[in-house]
């Protein structure tokens, strides 16, 4: 009897959960009069609104925008965060704790707080519409550095004493043993890494002017701005168009993050 | 032989990886990577932030006159800055305890191990993947005061329609509508894993004294992930603090500002009007909100919390 109340709320709350984006492929697969006579389900599944939402902005251009930037940002916080994390746990050096509780200050300054000096920055370094203007400020994340720091610690001291007595440097130490034997939260940071930055919109909206490295995000906006007031099937479709490859990504590595995010969590 | 011994050990002092000269050495060319990129991203534009505050600046970030606390006292003369602090707040009381019981709810719902939860962990964590932009869009299309599917229902039950976005009675609950559902995947997901990561032998010990499902659930999950709950707290507020992208799509701010919550509040003054001076004190105020609401959160989360 339990079973099946459970279940019946399981079912009640994801539909409930579901429905906007439910209700966003609906009517991706409309007609316009569909959409203007208020149905729920289309009558025939049309593929029309894609079309022409991939014809009327330049779509694919922004999701490979999209796709780069989330990229190199994933591959910069890898690189940068495992090296802090290391030095934090491999590298008994003197002030590691100063710098590290100067590492978990940070969390404390919302970054919306910082945006006017970076934007700043930015342009008087001529990086406004490329690349290196979208992700560089992103490459350095504290909760990335705790996150790896966590996983490090729990690598036994004896594997690092008997490496360094075969004479096994640091850094091979780290490419050769830290890095492979913390492969789940490199996977929970590289998708944690890739989902926030795809999912961005207020830093790409101050850093881009023309289409050059527009993110679909921003072209998202700019497609409302033009079509919202006559096809909402072709919204809706460019929505659904930004949607899957997070989604995908999100079911792929759900495990990876709940671990990751956990760990953050209990250690706070 | 003696000399050689010499030589060896002189050779080894000089190139000891460990002494402590080195090591610190070493520490931070790891660390030059991080500290480079919080500083010039991080540490350096919150000072340079404090500092334009007491400065006119222009929009090009040419610094002009020394105003000193002018543009801070100017702020809480404004009616326009009082009401978009008025905003952010209850927008933040709305939206944090709505979308922790939510997720809450969920997670203990998602924790039974049934055939087939997997489907369902995967649908409730589902909205960690929808962006800013694209949750607000579909909201936008659900809000449609004519298309839309709420004004739809509530036509067929023959109840008037509601002006979502456009009226400033509804507004604020329809954007913080749109925020706690995008809010509810991270949530989910990390009291799901606290959950999850709860001792076992609690609940058979608890079964063995025959504790039914809510006895369990009130004296022995929910004070076992206090931990979990007060860390969702914080992002939770955190991340309600700097809502931006719904704002930007749904309502633009409006009407009559009742929407202009802080970080489009520094946007539009820094970046539609050019005042960068003011906007940064706007933006000292955001960071002095979070200083505080963080603080207190850890004073009282350390004496009430329960950890492991």
């Amino acid at each position: 009897m339990r079973k099946v109340i459970t279940y019946i709320l399981l079912i009640l709350s994801a539909l409930v959960l579901f429905f906007p984006i439910l209700y966003a492929l609906s009517a991706s697969f409309m007609q316009p009069q569909e959409i203007y006579a208020g149905k729920f389900l289309p009558e025939d599944v049309s593929l029309d609104a894609y079309k022409t939402a991939f014809e009327r902005i330049p779509l694919l251009h922004y999701l490979n925008v999209s796709f780069w930037m989330s990229f190199f940002v994933m591959i910069g916080q890898l690189i940068v965060c495992s090296l802090a994390a290391y030095a934090f746990v491999f590298i008994p050096f003197k002030g590691r704790n100063v710098i590290f509780f100067s590492f978990l200050a940070t969390m404390l300054i919302p970054w919306e707080a910082t945006i006017i000096p970076n934007y700043l920055t930015v342009l008087n370094l001529g990086w406004v519409d490329t690349y290196m203007g979208l992700t560089f400020p992103f490459f350095a994340l504290p909760f990335g550095v705790f996150l790896l720091r966590q996983h490090f610690m729990t690598i036994p001291a004896s594997i690092w004493e008997s490496a360094q007595m075969d004479g096994c440097s640091r850094f091979r130490f780290y490419l050769q043993f830290a890095l492979p034997l913390s492969k789940s939260s490199l996977s929970a940071l590289a998708i944690y890494g890739f989902l926030t930055t795809w999912n961005k919109y207020l830093w790409p909206l101050l850093v881009t002017n023309d289409d050059t490295v527009r993110t679909v995000q921003i072209g998202l906006k700019m497609l409302i701005a033009n079509e919202s007031s006559s096809s909402w099937n072709l919204v809706m479709a460019a929505v659904i168009t930004i949607l899957i490859p997070t989604l995908l990504l999100l079911f792929v590595g759900m495990k990876y993050i709940k671990e990751g995010l956990t760990a953050g969590a209990v250690k706070g | 032989m003696a000399t050689n011994a010499n030589v060896k050990k002189g050779r080894k002092q000089r190139r000891n990886p460990n002494s402590a000269g080195r090591l610190f050495g070493t520490g931070m060319l790891y660390l030059l990577p991080s500290l480079v990129l919080l500083g010039v991203f991080l540490f350096y534009p919150m000072f340079r932030t404090l500092y334009f505050s007491f400065f006119d600046v222009t929009g090009g970030g040419v610094v002009q006159d020394f105003v000193g606390t002018e543009h801070y006292s100017s702020l809480f003369e404004s009616s326009e800055f009082r009401k978009s602090l008025k905003s952010t707040f209850i927008f933040v009381l709305i939206t944090v305890p709505t979308e922790i019981i939510i997720a809450l709810f969920l997670a203990v719902l998602a924790s039974e191990k049934l055939r087939g939860i997997g489907f369902f962990r995967m649908i409730f964590a589902s909205t960690l993947g929808v962006s800013a932009a694209a949750g607000a869009t579909i909201f936008l299309f659900i809000f449609h005061p004519s298309l839309g599917v709420l004004n739809n229902m509530l036509g067929f039950l023959g109840i008037d329609a509601i002006q979502w976005l456009t009226s400033s009675k509804w507004a604020l609950v329809s954007v913080a509508m749109t925020t706690v559902w995008m809010h509810i995947g991270i949530n989910f997901i990390i009291l799901l894993g606290g959950i999850q990561n709860v001792d076992h032998e609690l609940y058979e010990s608890a079964d063995i004294d025959g504790a039914g499902y809510f006895t369990k659930l009130f004296k022995i999950t929910i004070p076992m992930i206090s931990p979990v709950l007060f860390f969702v707290t914080i992002i939770a507020i955190i991340g309600s603090f700097q809502t931006f992208g719904q704002i930007d799509i749904l309502t633009g701010g409006g009407p009559a500002g009742s929407t202009n919550i802080i970080v489009y509040s520094i946007f539009q003054e820094a970046f539609r009007f050019g005042n960068f001076g003011f906007a940064s004190a706007q933006a000292i105020v955001l960071f002095l909100i979070i200083l505080v609401v963080t603080t207190i959160q850890y004073i009282v989360g350390e004496r009430k919390v329960h950890y492991q």
